[in-house]
């Protein structure tokens, strides 16, 4: 009977949770004036210099602003100056900022603050740190016993990152990849799942962040690829002269496509998600009726455990076409 | 020529990638259900590759929603 009562309350919780992401949505259009949904939804799927909690004065967490320009030097401030109390964006000691960027006098500078991404990355680089390397600890303890506690929750999924989408695609030269396509494949999966979170920025859906994994992908493959692999690219063998000549622009633009691809499909299956969510969610502000916004929280609900699939089959499918092209690399050269 | 025949025509567009996502992943599930109807033993792997797949092709869907969605808010 208790057993049974303990499901129940871990149910409610995690429907709860499920819900509560409606409620950072809740207080931005009480600001009075029209409800512009496509300004909310850009503003929650994209980049900002602040972190928004909730509607309030503690609400607001005010992030550091790191610029960089020839006249100013380094300049480091919080981004509380680009506001007023009443949350209008005014100029501080000539910088504005404006649609996201900031500007020095009109011209441009080096920024580097710490934004919400910024944040995010920082967050999930520790729990990477925190959760793996205990599991790390615990598979040096219990080496030859039975795995217990975070290490017997890491471990199969480890073993399965390394049986079923290394090893077969890499062969045998397999280990000196599996550290780096163990940590992406983390990474990634963290990354998704953080940002499915109340109140959390949207951090594999930045295409610069996707696309600072598809550069890893692309320097690690070109790097290890060996005489094989170049010969096929740029001289493929078994195939008649004219043809070759045809080949070669298309394998050599193949050699970016495909780091190209991994960063769109990871940067739009996270961003598209995120969006259709907000978007439902700001249905019900749009119709301002209570009955739409049940139906649509029903329906959130849903598309949210649908979220959490695709945040770990993209994890899944970044990986494997990681190892899929360093597999292509460093084959052996088959003899025609 | 108003902005409103581009916010019409991202509206088309949105429709299509629905279209365009039902086939794919109507076809893909369709013979995942033959493959598990001849052969039960290997229903886990079939239906594991069937998810990997359908999400593949949902993201190519996803991908000309965003692009509808971008079109639309410039209006």
């Amino acid at each position: 009977m208790s057993a049974f009562s303990h499901k129940i309350t871990r149910f409610f919780l995690v429907l709860a949770l499920l819900f509560s992401s409606v409620f950072s949505f809740a207080a931005d259009a009480s600001e009075g004036g029209e409800f512009n949904a496509s300004e909310v939804i850009l503003h929650h799927v994209m980049d900002d210099h602040i972190w928004h909690f909730w509607d309030g004065h503690y609400g607001t967490l005010y992030l550091p602003v790191i610029v960089y320009s020839s006249e100013r030097g380094l300049d480091v401030f919080s981004s509380k100056n680009f506001y007023d109390d009443h949350h209008n964006a005014v100029a501080y000691n000539g910088y504005t900022l404006d649609h996201g960027h900031i500007y020095l006098n009109g011209n441009s500078v080096f920024d580097i603050s710490i934004t919400k991404n910024v944040a995010m990355l920082f967050i999930n680089a520790a729990l990477l740190m925190v959760l793996l390397l205990a599991a790390a600890k615990g598979a040096k303890q219990n080496a030859g016993k039975a795995p217990k506690g975070l290490q017997s929750f890491f471990e199969p999924i480890i073993v399965f990152v390394r049986d079923e989408i290394v090893k077969p695609n890499i062969g045998h030269h397999y280990e000196k990849y599996l550290p780096y396509l163990l940590t992406l494949f983390f990474f990634i999966l963290f990354g998704n799942l953080l940002g499915l979170l109340p109140g959390a920025g949207n951090m594999t859906g930045n295409i610069a962040v996707t696309m600072t994994l598809a550069v890893f992908t692309f320097i690690i493959t070109n790097v290890s690829g060996n005489k094989a692999y170049w010969s096929h690219i740029f001289w493929t063998p078994g195939v008649p002269l004219p043809l070759r000549i045809v080949i070669l622009p298309v394998e050599i633009v193949g050699i970016f496509t495909k780091p190209f691809s991994l960063m769109i499909r990871l940067f739009v299956a996270i961003t598209a998600g995120h969006i259709v969510l907000l978007s439902l969610i700001s249905l019900a502000f749009i119709f301002q009726s209570v009955t739409v916004g049940f139906v649509s929280s029903l329906i959130v609900l849903f598309i949210n455990l649908i979220e959490l699939l695709v945040a770990g089959i993209q994890a899944y499918v970044f990986t494997l076409f990681t190892s899929l092209y360093i597999g292509m690399a460093t084959a052996d050269h088959e003899h025609h | 020529m108003d902005i409103s025949y581009a916010i019409m025509g991202a509206g088309i567009g949105a429709g299509l990638a629905a279209i365009g996502a039902g086939i794919g992943i109507g076809k893909i599930g369709g013979s995942a259900m033959e493959g598990m109807a001849r052969q039960t033993e290997a229903s886990g792997k079939i239906k594991s590759a069937m998810l990997i797949i359908a999400a593949l092709i949902e993201v190519a869907a996803l991908f000309a929603l965003v692009i509808c969605l971008l079109i639309s808010f410039k209006g």
